[in-house]
């Protein structure tokens, strides 16, 4: 493990059919910390990932790993354990066979690759496995397997393509703690690539946002699920969704279907606009809240610990939290000012109530 | 040895290509000697050192052919006899795979292992019976002595490609066209015959191929010119008699022989690929 | 058609295919194998005397079908090794996606869809002493000093019919292993090449493994296939020089119509099979072994 730490600049992609893949993605994998990719399929996340294994080559950018580049480097020497979404063992192999084959190609010692063999089978808790082979193992064995396929070769970095992706949600809840754990116990440095926002929110370091193969925000989890710089984040990041108005700005109101909103002093913008309030900031309340809209409950959708309100207000819809109760009423709803989030309607960029927008790169 | 294409270095592309270039010209080198000789006239055909390109190309010996023997002939029989043969063993083994693609998994294993075993056996072990009884019905040099048994050795073969293709289509569709009131016969018709039209396609080139192609028993059973095979009229000059044979026509006859075969491999070539390899993999 | 197994209707199905396989096949067999335990004379018709065991016998004396089947040995072992290894390369290269491979996989099949029996000739010709252009271009290039006999001397006969059948069927072979490089998944070598894995070792670790049953597959049916071979030695060599390429199928032959002695002629055929049988056993017990342990 090295204290290096992994840059792309201005990495593009594009394929044999013109298709662009990559559209000058630039990132930063710190040491000892786990990058996240996140984004909708096909937006250019995986390539990326395997770009950097070697896998696949950039159309134009560096990879760099300190001051050294990193492009020219061959796949098999580039130090990366690369964890696939398939998971991809070797079939023909038994669990301790797929743990040590990268280590017997190296020519490692036969008894140091035992050692290691048999430590990374107990922190993965394969040690009844090692017999077995990957068509008789379960989702859950053969992701673990994958993990002690990349781990047993104590690489720098850790490429992992969505790894839970093919796991029933219980183990895969199971499966998000285990991985942090991991992670912290080894120190690894970690690229994760993922299209799922909870595993993003829980795992990351540092979260960076894509879509259509262009980074759209670059920053710390809790920084982007607060401050989101662009309106597909904000509703890409986040459970439950948030609920997006659009409409066009009249002098200090957005003027939405039916419903007027005080545009925030000194937030710049013309034209049309897009406001964006989170379910868990907005208040309920069957009797009239002052500063408030009038709302008709729609969609009642218990959710165990608590319960979603759909309400309609003028012609459009806001979602909102709430304990969970008998029957649900609601038919008022109001919401802090500071908690609204504003973008421009045609870029989706946030927009500040003074000053500059966001800055999506840091 | 995967296809992360960009990431590998140019030398080992210039090789494959060679490499490739290589097995391309070692493939198709026979057959363009053939047609080369074919169009050489007598005199340069038997000129030592090799001449390599006839000049000037000459049609005689392809004339020559319609002369001297029953090319055209030869030619019409076979195309009948695997035309029949085929249309005989397909619609055979059409019904047969659609019953064996619904038995259950131990049934349906057996019989296809079954089929396996009898196309294995060497065909020399079946020619003289087989000769025994053409003779016994008067079939000798009759088209049906050899439709019947072609269709016969093929069925293994035609069975399995088909039979993995109707296996293939969805139990829903048999299902939903039970619930709409049709027959077997009709959903036979309807919707498992239409579906399997690619694999019907397939199978039918590939036994066309080998009916064409069989030589022994036309040979043993077609003795008079004007009823054998292509195969048989012209490889039934055999290995003593080799230097009195009038090289250029054979090469004409060679060519033309081979032509359509050669045709419908560059036309075909996907199915007969994916036929072929469904065919011999599920051993 | 509803619930499993053999319903009326399908057995229907099955009937006529059964029939044709039963008369075309099965009762072939059990003709061939009652002639081989026969004296068969000419007499107006055919007359069957019992002969038990004694053309057997017969066969195991007789030098020249020892002769065959070490020449259908030669040839099958010659021919099925040369075909893997080449099959199995051609397969490599074709295995990756490039511009035209539609074509070449066209080209590749050409020699398997043509005629053995008419290619023979083809083959007989390019081999031809005098006016071969095998030992023209030998000569031209300095390899030889004269032009050599090649169907005219034992070990270089074998050696043509072998390159013969070679041309002809590696592209089976080679579709076979291209099936089955194409079952394995691309994931898996990538995850060897991510490993630090060498082309050589990803070939010796990796794919070789996992290519083994259809590999197994490949050589069982060639083996067969090529133990019965008939139309090449008939057309091409005649089986000589002096029955040096004489094979098992053509042995039989020969004593069915060349000599007339049809109860001996059914004994080869039979023994042959026999043999045969027990190889293909043989090959398919070892795929089915290796096949499990693939689980």
């Amino acid at each position: 493990m090295s204290m290096v730490e992994l840059r792309g600049e201005e990495i593009t992609k594009d394929f044999a059919d013109g298709a662009r893949a990559l559209d000058r993605v630039s990132f930063v994998a710190r040491p000892g910390r786990v990058l996240t990719l996140l984004g909708p399929s096909g937006c250019g996340k995986s390539t990326l990932l395997r770009i950097v294994a070697g896998l696949e080559r950039a159309t134009s950018g560096r990879l760099r790993l300190g001051d050294e580049p990193f492009d020219d480097v061959p796949v098999g020497r580039r130090g990366v354990g690369f964890v696939f979404q398939n998971y991809a063992l070797y079939p023909h192999l038994t669990v301790e066979g797929n743990l040590s084959l990268a280590l017997e190609a190296g020519r490692v010692p036969r008894g140091e690759i035992r050692r290691r063999v048999a430590e990374t089978a107990e922190w993965l808790g394969l040690g009844g496995l090692l017999g077995r082979r990957p068509g008789q193992l379960s989702g859950g064995q053969q992701q673990r397997v994958a993990l002690g396929r990349a781990l047993v070769r104590r690489p720098r970095l850790y490429l992992l393509d969505e790894p839970l992706s093919n796991l029933d949600a219980l183990l895969r809840e199971g499966m998000r703690a285990e991985l942090k754990a991991l992670f912290a116990r080894v120190g690894a440095t970690v690229i994760y690539v993922t299209h799922d926002q909870t595993e993003a929110m829980s795992l990351s370091d540092d979260l960076i946002v894509l879509r259509a193969g262009r980074v759209l925000q670059c920053a710390g989890p809790l920084e982007v699920h607060r401050r989101p710089a662009d309106v597909f984040v904000a509703t890409f990041v986040g459970s439950p969704r948030m609920s997006v108005w659009r409409g066009r700005r009249d002098g200090d109101v957005l003027a939405c279907r039916g419903v007027q909103v005080p545009v925030p002093r000194g937030l710049g913008g013309n034209g049309e606009l897009c406001v964006g309030i989170r379910p868990e900031d907005v208040e309920v309340a069957t009797s009239p809240l002052e500063g408030g809209w009038p709302g008709e409950l729609e969609v009642v959708e218990p959710l165990g610990s608590q319960v979603l309100l759909t309400l309609r207000v003028g012609g459009e819809r806001v979602r909102a939290l709430a304990a969970p109760a008998e029957r649900p009423a609601a038919s008022w709803v109001r919401w802090p000012g500071g908690s609204l989030h504003w973008f421009e309607a045609e870029s989706g960029r946030r927009l500040e109530p003074d000053g500059p927008t966001v800055e999506v790169i840091r | 040895m995967s296809g992360g294409a960009n990431a590998r270095p140019r030398a080992t592309g210039a090789l494959r290509a060679l490499a490739l270039a290589a097995v391309l010209a070692w493939s198709a080198a026979p057959a363009v000697w053939q047609a080369l000789t074919a169009l050489k006239p007598d005199a340069q055909i038997t000129r030592t050192p090799t001449v390599y390109l006839p000049s000037p190309p000459t049609w005689r010996h392809v004339q020559a052919l319609w002369d001297r023997k029953p090319f055209g002939r030869y030619l019409a029989n076979s195309a009948a006899i695997a035309a029949a043969a085929t249309l005989l063993c397909v619609s055979l083994a059409a019904l047969a795979a659609t019953a064996i693609a619904r038995l259950p998994g131990r049934g349906r294993e057996g019989t296809l292992l079954a089929l396996l075993v009898v196309s294995l056996f060497p065909p020399i072990l079946l020619l003289f019976p087989l000769y025994e009884g053409v003779r016994a019905l008067g079939w000798v040099n009759h088209p049906l002595a050899l439709v019947l048994p072609f269709a016969a050795l093929n069925l293994p073969l035609a069975v399995w490609v088909l039979e993995g293709a109707l296996r293939a289509l969805p139990a829903e569709l048999d299902e939903a066209g039970r619930l709409d009131g049709l027959s077997a016969l009709g959903r036979l018709r309807r919707v498992h015959l239409p579906l399997a039209l690619p694999a019907l396609a397939t199978t039918a080139i590939l036994v066309f191929i080998f009916c064409w192609n069989e030589f022994m028993l036309s040979l043993t059973f077609m003795t008079r010119d004007a009823a054998k095979t292509v195969t048989a009229g012209i490889a039934s000059v055999s290995g003593a008699s080799l230097h009195e044979i009038p090289w250029g026509q054979l090469s004409a006859a060679i060519v033309i022989a081979t032509l359509p075969l050669v045709a419908l491999v560059l036309l075909f070539e996907r199915r007969i690929v994916s036929g072929l390899t469904r065919g011999a993999l599920k051993g | 058609m509803s619930g499993a197994g053999l319903t009326r209707e399908r057995t229907l199905l099955l009937f006529p295919a059964l029939l044709l396989l039963a008369l075309v096949v099965a009762v072939p067999i059990l003709r061939v194998v009652q002639l081989g335990f026969h004296r068969v004379e000419l007499d107006g018709g055919i007359a069957l005397h019992w002969a038990g065991l004694e053309p057997y016998a017969r066969l195991w004396q007789d030098g020249r079908w020892w002769g065959a089947l070490r020449n259908t040995a030669v040839f099958t072992g010659a021919s099925v090794a040369l075909e893997l290894v080449l099959g199995v390369a051609v397969a490599l290269l074709l295995h990756e996606r490039f511009r035209g491979r539609g074509l070449a996989r066209a080209l590749v099949m050409v020699p398997w869809a043509l005629p053995t029996a008419i290619m023979a000739l083809a083959w007989a010709w390019i081999f031809n002493d005098a006016f071969g252009v095998l030992n023209d271009l030998l000569g031209r290039l300095g390899l030889v000093r004269g032009p050599v006999a090649w169907l005219g001397s034992p070990g270089t006969a074998m050696l043509a019919l072998v390159v013969a059948d070679v041309w002809k069927t590696t592209p089976f072979v080679a579709l076979i292993v291209l099936a089955g490089l194409q079952g394995i998944p691309e994931p898996v070598l990538e995850a060897a090449r991510v490993d630090g894995l060498s082309a050589a070792q990803r070939f010796r670790r990796v794919l070789l493994p996992l290519l083994g049953p259809s590999l197994l597959v490949a050589v069982a049916f060639r083996a067969v296939q090529a133990y019965g071979a008939f139309d090449l030695p008939y057309v091409m060599t005649g089986g000589g020089p002096g029955g040096a390429t004489e094979t098992v199928s053509l042995y039989a032959y020969r004593n069915y119509f060349r000599y007339l002695d049809f109860g001996y002629g059914s004994a080869v055929a039979v023994q042959g099979a026999l043999l045969a049988a027990l190889l293909a056993a043989a090959l398919m017990g070892l795929a089915g072994r290796r096949g499990r342990v693939r689980a």
